[in-house]
């Protein structure tokens, strides 16, 4: 190959002849699939309100069944593709993070339920999960030590 | 004996010959455009197996008996077995040939792992160490997703220089007699690091392995470009190719004409797959389906094979390494002068 091309170059290059991600296309579907995901949330919670529970319990019950919804879309196969036409809108909402959970613990049944979907299921939302608690606690120092 | 050409090239002087080969592959790439070569399309992805992993083992075993049975020979006139996959310690290759008792040599190139096998075993037949070897590999898509990249099921975004691991398994029976495409050059890949660390990127990476490659072949052969009537790389996809043939016509090679690349032969365009096919499989489905057909019809007679790896594991990714790469090329001929 052409020895002239350091490293540093050929990526640029190779970068350069890409095919390029759709940006305006994704965000669009982003936004559209995010959006209907939250205002399927809005209604339940609105329907919830309507039917005399308090605002406390009401967003909790809402965030439970948003929960379910994913879970059992991952489970039938549908939200992976949901994902795949949404990207972050489809990832970013609880319903996102329900299918980051179950979709590993699906995929590595076949390994145990030990130490394949306890020790896996955590694989994707791991992460999140523990920089989520970390920053918790560091928000909780401030919070205890500047109101 | 065989003759040292250079540096990567030999010339096999008993040109070895490929007396029978089989392809069987899933539903998706039943669905492309090589569709009717292949000998059998599993609809079912688990292939009546309990996971994907004992899945492609099925892929490898049913294709061996294939190869056995059209090349009308039972596992006892098999003197070796060179096999490979992608899953962790090639555990399909193994699992898949485990109940035939033929000596076994296990290999990982990564996908270039079908013409690596084919190299080795027809340098074995070549030396006189055996009368028939079985070279033969496989991919699967769901369980190289499971190992490389991740779960089926979560919802993720393909960047659009993905490739498609393509299921199913390929390999052929080389054999010291008999009619049939014979195994003439042999030039081994030298690993090729040009710094790419995107796993998702696997075109670019490989790409520089399959120029290097393929240059020292037409260097040390000093065969004129348009010797052969195809070309064709494992799996660089459409991204590869492109930059394949860029970095090729840059060293003086022009071979445009007769080069396709394996990965975007085997899927169609609406399929989805972003820049093609890739795995092990590709190289070897392909071949072992489509091209050598190609070559007993005399449709072509003259084909170099260069199949396509990237020698990277989820550890080195993380831990920031770049992706080596090889190819390796053998070239096959049915008139032999």
């Amino acid at each position: 190959m052409d020895k002239k091309m350091t490293k540093k170059e050929y990526m640029e290059w190779s970068q350069k002849e890409a095919p390029k991600t759709k940006k305006g296309r994704n965000m669009l579907m982003a936004f559209l699939v995010g959006g209907t995901i939250c205002t399927i949330g809005q209604i339940i919670n609105n329907l919830l309100l309507d039917a005399g529970m308090i605002k406390e319990d009401s967003s909790a019950v809402t965030t439970l069944i948003m929960i379910f919804l994913g879970a059992f879309l991952t489970g039938l196969n549908i939200y992976d593709n949901i994902g795949k036409v949404g990207g972050a809108g489809a990832s970013i909402p609880v319903t996102g993070f329900a299918n980051s959970i179950v979709s590993p613990a699906m995929e590595y049944k076949k390994e145990g339920y030990v130490m394949g979907v306890g020790a896996k299921m955590f694989l994707i939302a791991g992460p999140v999960l523990v920089y989520g608690v970390v920053a918790s606690i560091i928000c909780g120092i401030f919070y205890y030590l500047f109101r | 004996m065989g003759t040292r050409l250079g540096k990567q090239t030999i010339r096999l002087d008993s040109h070895p010959v490929i007396q029978s080969w089989a392809a069987i592959v899933g539903a998706k790439e039943g669905q492309g455009p090589l569709s009717r070569y292949f000998d059998e399309v599993v609809e079912d992805e688990y292939y009546g197996e309990k996971s994907f992993e004992k899945a492609e083992s099925k892929f490898v075993r049913e294709t061996f008996s294939k190869i056995l049975m059209k090349g009308e020979v039972s596992a006892g006139d098999i003197q070796y077995i060179f096999a490979g996959d992608l899953l962790n310690q090639c555990i399909a290759a193994s699992f898949g040939v485990s109940s035939s008792e033929i000596p076994y040599f296990g290999l990982y190139g990564a996908c270039s792992t079908m013409a690596e096998s084919l190299s080795l075993g027809s340098m074995v037949v070549e030396g006189g160490m055996a009368e028939r070897v079985i070279c033969i590999t496989s991919s699967h898509f769901c369980s190289a997703e499971k190992q490389f990249r991740f779960p089926l099921e979560f919802g993720s975004q393909r960047p659009p220089t993905a490739q498609w691991t393509v299921t199913g398994s390929g390999g052929v029976m080389v054999g010291s007699a008999g009619d049939g495409p014979r195994v003439v050059h042999v030039t081994t890949g030298k690993i090729v690091d040009m710094g790419i660390t995107d796993s998702n990127d696997m075109g670019a990476a490989m790409a520089p392995a399959a120029v290097d490659t393929i240059t020292a072949h037409f260097t040390e052969t000093g065969f004129p470009h348009d010797y052969y009537d195809l070309i064709v790389t494992g799996d660089l996809g459409s991204h590869g190719k492109n930059l394949c043939c860029q970095l090729l016509e840059g060293n003086g090679i022009n071979i445009q004409t007769c080069y396709d690349d394996c990965g975007t032969m085997i899927f169609n365009e609406n399929q989805q797959t972003d820049c093609g096919g890739s795995g092990c499989a590709c190289s070897a489905t392909v071949f072992a389906g489509y091209l050598l057909e190609k070559l007993s019809k005399r449709e072509i007679n003259k084909l170099l094979l260069v199949s396509t790896g990237a020698l990277h594991s989820p550890i080195s990714i993380q831990q920031g390494d770049s992706i080596l790469t090889i190819a390796h090329a053998v070239g096959i001929e049915m008139t032999v002068n």
